[in-house]
C-alpha cells in the first residue's frame, strides 16, 4: 500500500511529559512516531506524512481539537484516537461525530491504549475487505444481506438487518447515539434514544450468548455503542 | 436593558423607613404645589400629576411604600381637591366614581411595577447563575488538566516499566522515571496550592512569626527551584547589613516560591531573574523581577484573583492570589507594575519586620 515498514502514529498534544512518554511506549512496541505540540503543527505533519494512525488531544494551546479534528476529516481517511482530560459526555460526543474512531480519557492505561490503537489500525484495513464480515461466530454478509450464528442463519427485520450491518463495517469503534439514530431512521428521529434502545435490545437477544452480559454490543455510557468482535 | 436592571437595585439600597420618608415626603410636596395652584388646575389635572408621582416611586421602591403612596395621595386628594374641600365626603356622584377610580388605577399600576421588577429579578438571578456555572465548568476543566495530566503521565510510565523487564532500554527506563519524578512533584506543586488555597479560604491562617535571615531564606527557594531556574542568571542583592526580620519562614517562602518558580515558567529561557531584598525604616521589601514579555495593562489586577491564568497558559490560577493572601496574612502589601524595560515586578512590603532599635542603628551607622 505505501513504502513505509512500519506504522507511522501522529501524536498531537501539546504536553511534552505526555508526548514523551508516548513516544518511549509506543516506540518499544514497534511503532514510529511523530510529534506536534500545536494543532498548526500537527494539520502540517497529517498532510506532508500521511500517518496510519494520530492521537490527539483535545486541548490545544492554538485551537480546539474539536476544530482540528473537523478540518483534518476533510481529507484524512485513517484513524483518530481522542485522548483528553475532558471527561464531559457531551465533548466525547462532539469528537466522535466529528469523525474520531476513539476516545480516552487521561489517566488511561497503556494496556487500552494499546488495544485501542490496535483496533483502529484493524479495522481501517478492514474496510477494503470483502463483504462479508466474519466476526467470532457472527458472520455477516452484505452483499446477501444475511447473517448467520454458528453458520445457523437468523431472521432479522429490515431495520435490525440495518442496525447490525452498520455495527458490522465499525467494528471495535464508538457510534454514538446520535450517529445511529440518523443513519437508521433519519436526522428526524436522532432524539429517539426509545427506538434505539428496543432495537439494540432485539439485536442483543438474536446475537448474544448471554444478554446480560453483552459482548458484541456494548454499552459506552452516555454516548453509545461499541460493536466489538467478542470473545471466544 | 442596562438601566432597567439597575433599577431593582435602588430600592433594596435606600432603608425602608427611608423610602416611608421619602414616599410621604413627595407625595405631600407635588399636592402643596398643586395646592396653591389650585384656583388654575382642574381636579383631574391634580390626578394626573399625583399618579405620576406614584409611578415614580414605583419604579424605584418597595411594594408597601407604593400602597401606602397609593392610598395617602388618594386621601389627600379627596380631602383637599375634591368638593367639599377639606372633608373626606364626596359631593357628587362623579367625583365618587373618579376617586374610586383614582385609587383603583393607583394600585394597579403600584402591583403592575412591582411584578415587572421582580420578574426581571429572577431573569437577572438566572443569568448569573449561567455565568457562575460556565466560569466553574471553565475552572474545572483547567484544574483537571493540571491534575490528570501529571497523573495520566505517572500512569502512562509505570505501565511501560512494569510491562516485562528488560524489553525497554536502559536510556528509555531512564527517561521514564525522570518524567515520573517530574510529574509528581508538579503534582505535589499543585496539591500544595490547594491546600495553601483551603487553608486561606478558611481562615484559619496565623503566621507564626519570628526571627529569620532572609539571604538564608532567598538561597533556600533558590535551591529547591535549582532545576526550574536551570540556565538562567538569578541576580540576587541583598542589602548590606540587613538584619534578621521577624516574619513566617514558611509562609514567606513559598510567596517567593510561588512567584520564582511563575518566573521561570513563563519567561523565555535563558532570561534572567532578579530578587533583592532591603529595609526601609522597620518595613521589609522584597523584589522579585524578570526579564518577561510582563502582564497585559488590562490584566493587571485581575493577576491575584484566584484561578486567574493568562490566556490558554496553563496552571491552576492559584499560586498568585496565594501569594497575596500570605503576604496579607503578614498585614503587608505586593503591588505588580510592568518594568520600563519589559518584564514583570513584583513589590512586596511587610511591616514591622524589624525591632526599633535596628531601624535607629541605621541613622547611627
Amino acid at each position: 500500500m505505501n513504502q513505509k515498514t512500519t506504522t507511522e502514529i501522529l501524536i498531537i498534544d501539546d504536553e511534552t511529559s505526555i508526548r514523551k512518554i508516548l513516544e518511549i511506549t509506543l516506540q518499544s512496541y514497534g511503532y514510529s512516531i511523530l510529534q506536534a505540540a500545536t494543532a498548526r503543527e500537527g494539520l502540517q505533519l497529517t498532510a506532508t506524512q500521511s500517518p496510519d494512525l494520530i492521537l490527539l488531544d483535545l486541548g490545544l494551546p492554538d485551537e480546539s481539537g474539536h476544530a482540528t479534528l473537523k478540518k483534518m476529516r476533510e481529507w484524512f481517511g485513517k484513524p483518530v484516537i481522542i485522548l483528553s482530560v475532558l471527561s464531559g459526555e457531551d465533548d466525547i460526543i462532539a469528537a466522535l461525530d466529528n469523525g474520531a474512531n476513539d476516545y480516552l480519557i487521561k489517566p488511561f492505561r497503556t494496556g487500552e491504549l494499546l488495544a485501542r490503537i490496535r483496533s483502529a489500525l484493524r479495522n481501517a484495513l478492514q474496510e477494503n475487505e470483502g463483504p462479508v464480515i466474519r466476526l467470532n461466530g457472527l458472520e455477516i454478509d452484505l452483499s446477501t444481506r444475511t447473517v448467520k450464528k454458528d453458520n445457523e442463519l437468523l431472521k432479522l427485520t429490515a431495520t435490525q438487518y440495518a442496525l447490525l450491518a452498520l455495527f458490522g463495517r465499525n467494528v471495535g469503534k464508538v457510534l454514538t447515539h446520535q450517529y445511529l439514530l440518523r443513519e437508521i431512521w433519519g436526522s428526524d428521529h436522532v432524539d429517539q434514544l426509545q427506538y434505539l434502545r428496543v432495537f439494540i435490545a432485539q439485536l442483543r437477544k438474536k446475537i448474544e450468548k448471554d444478554v446480560n452480559y453483552p459482548e458484541h454490543i456494548v454499552t459506552e455510557s452516555g454516548v453509545g455503542y461499541r460493536f466489538l468482535a467478542g470473545s471466544n | 436593558m442596562q438601566d432597567v436592571f439597575i433599577t431593582p437595585f435602588i430600592g433594596s439600597r435606600i432603608g425602608r423607613p427611608r423610602q416611608y420618608l421619602l414616599s410621604i415626603l413627595s407625595v405631600c410636596m407635588v399636592s402643596a404645589v398643586c395646592f396653591l395652584f389650585s384656583a388654575y388646575i382642574g381636579v383631574e389635572v391634580v390626578a394626573f400629576m399625583l399618579l405620576l408621582t406614584l409611578s415614580l416611586i414605583a419604579m424605584f421602591f418597595d411594594i408597601l411604600p407604593v400602597l401606602l403612596t397609593a392610598l395617602l395621595s388618594a386621601l389627600i386628594w379627596d380631602y383637599f381637591f375634591l368638593l367639599p374641600r377639606y372633608n373626606l365626603r364626596v359631593g357628587n356622584t362623579e367625583d365618587r366614581i373618579l376617586l374610586s377610580m383614582y385609587f383603583v388605577i393607583a394600585l394597579v399600576n403600584a402591583v403592575l411595577t412591582y411584578k415587572i421588577r421582580q420578574i426581571e429579578k429572577i431573569a437577572r438571578q438566572k443569568e448569573e447563575k449561567a455565568k457562575t456555572l460556565k466560569l466553574y465548568n471553565t475552572l474545572l476543566n483547567s484544574l483537571s488538566h493540571e491534575f490528570r495530566t501529571p497523573i495520566a503521565t505517572i500512569i502512562g510510565a509505570t505501565d511501560n516499566l512494569l510491562e516485562q523487564p528488560g524489553r525497554l532500554s536502559g536510556d528509555d527506563s531512564k527517561k521514564l522515571l525522570t518524567e515520573i519524578s517530574v510529574a509528581s512533584l508538579r503534582l505535589n506543586r499543585h496539591v500544595e496550592n490547594l491546600l495553601n488555597m483551603s487553608r486561606l479560604e478558611s481562615g484559619i491562617i496565623q503566621p507564626k512569626k519570628d526571627w529569620h535571615d532572609v539571604h538564608e531564606m532567598i538561597l533556600s527557594i533558590l535551591h529547591q527551584l535549582e532545576e526550574a531556574l536551570a540556565g538562567r542568571r538569578v541576580i540576587v542583592s541583598i542589602r548590606n547589613g540587613l538584619p534578621p526580620a521577624r516574619l513566617d519562614w514558611g509562609l514567606m517562602e513559598q510567596v517567593l516560591y510561588n512567584l520564582l518558580y511563575n518566573a521561570a515558567l513563563y519567561t523565555p529561557p535563558g532570561t534572567p531573574v532578579f530578587i533583592s531584598a532591603t529595609r526601609f525604616a522597620r518595613e521589609l521589601i522584597l523584589v522579585v523581577e524578570d526579564d518577561g514579555p510582563g502582564f497585559p495593562e488590562e490584566e493587571i489586577n485581575k493577576v491575584f484573583d484566584k484561578f486567574y491564568r493568562r490566556g490558554r497558559i496553563g496552571g491552576t490560577g492559584l499560586g498568585l492570589s496565594i501569594v497575596k493572601g500570605f503576604v496579607e496574612a503578614h498585614d503587608g502589601t505586593i503591588e505588580l507594575t510592568n518594568r520600563t524595560a519589559g518584564g514583570a515586578c513584583f513589590i512586596i512590603s511587610l511591616p514591622s519586620c524589624f525591632s526599633v532599635e535596628a531601624a535607629q542603628e541605621e541613622y547611627v551607622s
